[in-house]
């Protein structure tokens, strides 16, 4: 823990002192500021653009930390937005205004500035959305089709998930549950995680193990140590352009769907580049290009035309109409369920 | 005068350690405590209160895992101890004065390279579709791959492996004022191997392993990727529950008390076995 306050600290020294050319510091997930639109942004504008990759989690833990300062721009899904800006105010309005709105899926920056609405003010606009589900190995688990595989005896030692919220989520589904209507109902909720807690438990002996590093699951299933594994879609349709076997399979419950997000720090130094970054991105050849390098589609209006041809079959392979509309979306989480969840998840990793 | 310019530049050089231990240690520390005191009541509003450190005591998993990690801990230090013993003997004693700085340079290489980097080194080593299996396969020792990663005794070796220059530095640094004529005279006295490692160089060595099993056990309870990659589903650790806390539940006040917590039950743990041993922390650190 010292460590983690040393770096703290020392994080602050240097951003302190790292203010003399312009820059623009995004805190994102790994793949969302692809290099190539980096050198284009910054031959445009002659911004510079500093990325930091980070999750959810990390991605409030670090602006709670600095009370929203250090970055100009920070993209958690929409979804932990809403009770976070309650209750520690991290992030500032956005200025609707000064977003270029033609270039987004009107339905989708609707959707998202009502979920992240705190009083009167919305605090996101969407970037980009996926599913979570199933990655499979039809080879050796051809069977598999629902979020139940991923308590199936039949693959002992070859099952794989994140020990985080969306598999709480996924097993509630499984179970019988809906989870996101019981958002609302704190005793419900926590008596179904009791329950997904058992089933959890029961079957740890069946889990190779709790993956929390992407590339490291791609490995896993690639060398075929796990056949099915709870995991985002993009990652299933990497490995399929390399091994036919290996797919994602949208679960017959219905996909976990997410939107991640554009939010601008409270205390951001850069707020025009922050805007510029997100009119940036959106253009829909720029979208385009990172939906073709990471394999998730964006909000972008009309970036479809031009992502390649075999990203959108993965699309259309996976993600036939019926199955869109079986999408669950996660709706704004309310902020006691964290603490709850926290627990379960501990008492999981903890039992034998 | 001479009194007085020693004192400026005393306390010049002095400065920036003191800026160091004040400013980034010790008030992010008492920031930390603070927040530990901190909670909600059940209106929401913050107050000050002693549930976080309840928690500890009234939740099972809490305590458990803690002594699970201290338990853990224990283990890691007393088999590096087991493992360093022979080893530094070797490099004080058998070895030839040229090997002997050869052979301490070999002991600090895997250093230059970051923890992360080693544990993963192990994961590609022990993994199911790993560098040993495959050999193991191709020579017919075994006919299935075998799992050998995410179990307590992977984790325990990696453990070990991690903090052994700990325990090795300090035992050399004592064994090299141990006289030689010691061990020859017990032996022309027909005294056992066992009684002479019992009787002459665990005693003369005592300083050095209370030292070196200090940081060890400390470095052991405090780490938290070794444990988490190596160890996988089952090694709850207590330092990714504290992490869990900050980052998970964004419960930090929860999380700065399990830091303390750490920091106190560490401290007593030291304490006792000190006392146990009948030694002090001074004799030790001289």
């Amino acid at each position: 823990m010292k460590k983690v306050t040393l770096l703290a600290a020392a994080c602050c020294f240097f951003m302190a002192t790292a203010v003399q050319a312009e820059t623009l510091k995004i805190l994102t997930w790994k793949g969302y500021a692809p290099r190539v639109l980096i050198e284009k942004f910054e031959k445009d504008t002659g911004i510079k653009v500093e990325a930091t990759f980070s999750n959810n989690e990390e991605m409030i833990a670090k602006l709670r930390a600095t009370r929203g300062a250090g970055f100009d721009l920070a993209q958690p899904s929409q979804d932990r937005i809403s009770s976070v800006q309650e209750k520690f105010k991290i992030y500032q309005a956005v200025d609707y205004s000064r977003i270029d709105t033609k270039l987004f899926i009107p339905s989708m920056l609707d959707a998202v500035k009502s979920n992240t609405k705190v009083g009167d003010n919305s605090y996101a606009v969407p970037f980009c959305w996926g599913t979570s589900g199933l990655i499979v190995n039809s080879d050796k688990a051809a069977k598999a089709d629902d979020w139940n595989a991923l308590m199936d005896p039949e693959f002992k030692g070859r099952i794989s998930y994140r020990l985080k919220r969306p598999t709480l989520i996924a097993v509630g589904f499984a179970l019988g549950y809906d989870p996101f209507a019981l958002y609302s109902d704190a005793v419900g909720y926590k008596e179904m995680l009791d329950k997904v807690a058992e089933a959890l438990i029961n079957t740890k002996p069946l889990v190779k193990n709790y993956w929390a590093n992407g590339d490291g699951l791609l490995e896993s299933m690639r060398s075929s140590e796990v056949f099915v594994a709870m995991a985002w879609d993009s990652g299933g349709w990497k490995l399929h352009d390399e091994n036919k076997a290996i797919d994602f399979k949208a679960p017959k419950k219905g996909a976990l769907g997410w939107i991640d997000t554009f939010a601008i720090p409270s205390k951001a130094k850069n707020v025009d580049a922050a805007y510029k970054w997100i009119n940036f991105i959106m253009a829909p050849e720029n979208a385009a290009y990172f939906t073709t390098q990471e394999k998730v589609p964006t909000a972008s209006q009309g970036a479809n035309a031009f992502v390649s041809a075999e990203v959108r079959a993965n699309f259309e392979r996976s993600f036939p109409q019926e199955t869109i509309d079986n999408i669950k979306w996660y709706p704004p989480v309310p902020a006691k369920l964290e603490v709850m969840e926290g627990k379960i998840l501990d008492k999981i990793k903890a039992a034998k | 005068m001479m009194g007085n310019g020693f004192r400026i530049t005393f306390w010049l050089f002095l400065s920036p350690v003191l800026l160091w231990l004040f400013l980034l240690i010790v008030i992010p520390h008492i920031d930390l405590l603070l927040l530990s005191f901190r909670g909600e009541s059940d209106m929401g509003d913050p107050i000050w209160t002693l549930q976080n450190y309840k928690n500890f005591f009234i939740e099972p998993i809490y305590w458990y895992t803690f002594l699970r990690t201290a338990l853990y801990a224990m283990i890691t230090t007393f088999c590096t101890f087991i493992l360093a013993l022979p080893v530094s003997f070797y490099i004080v004693k058998l070895a030839r004065p040229r090997t002997r700085g050869f052979l301490t340079v070999l002991l600090l290489l895997p250093f230059w390279v970051s923890e992360l980097v080693r544990v993963y080194g192990w994961m590609i080593l022990l993994r199911e579709s790993g560098v040993f299996n495959y050999f193991m396969l191709k020579m017919g020792i075994i006919d299935q791959p075998i799992e050998m990663l995410y179990n307590d005794i992977t984790m325990i070796m990696g453990l070990v492996y991690t903090s052994m220059l700990f325990m090795v530095v300090p035992l050399i640094s004592v064994m090299e004022s141990l006289d030689d004529s010691l061990i020859e005279a017990a032996h022309d006295l027909e005294a056992s191997r066992f009684d002479i490692l019992r009787t002459i160089i665990i005693p003369h060595c005592k300083p050095g392993i209370t030292s070196g099993s200090i940081v060890v056990f400390m470095l052991a309870l405090g780490n938290y990727l070794t444990p988490n990659l190596m160890g996988g589903k089952n090694s709850l650790w207590f330092t990714e529950q504290i992490y869990n806390q900050f980052i998970a539940s964004f419960n930090w006040n929860q999380g700065a008390a399990f830091g303390f917590l750490l920091l106190v039950l560490s401290s007593v743990i030291i304490w006792v076995g000190l006392k146990v041993t009948r030694q002090n922390l001074g004799e030790v650190a001289s």
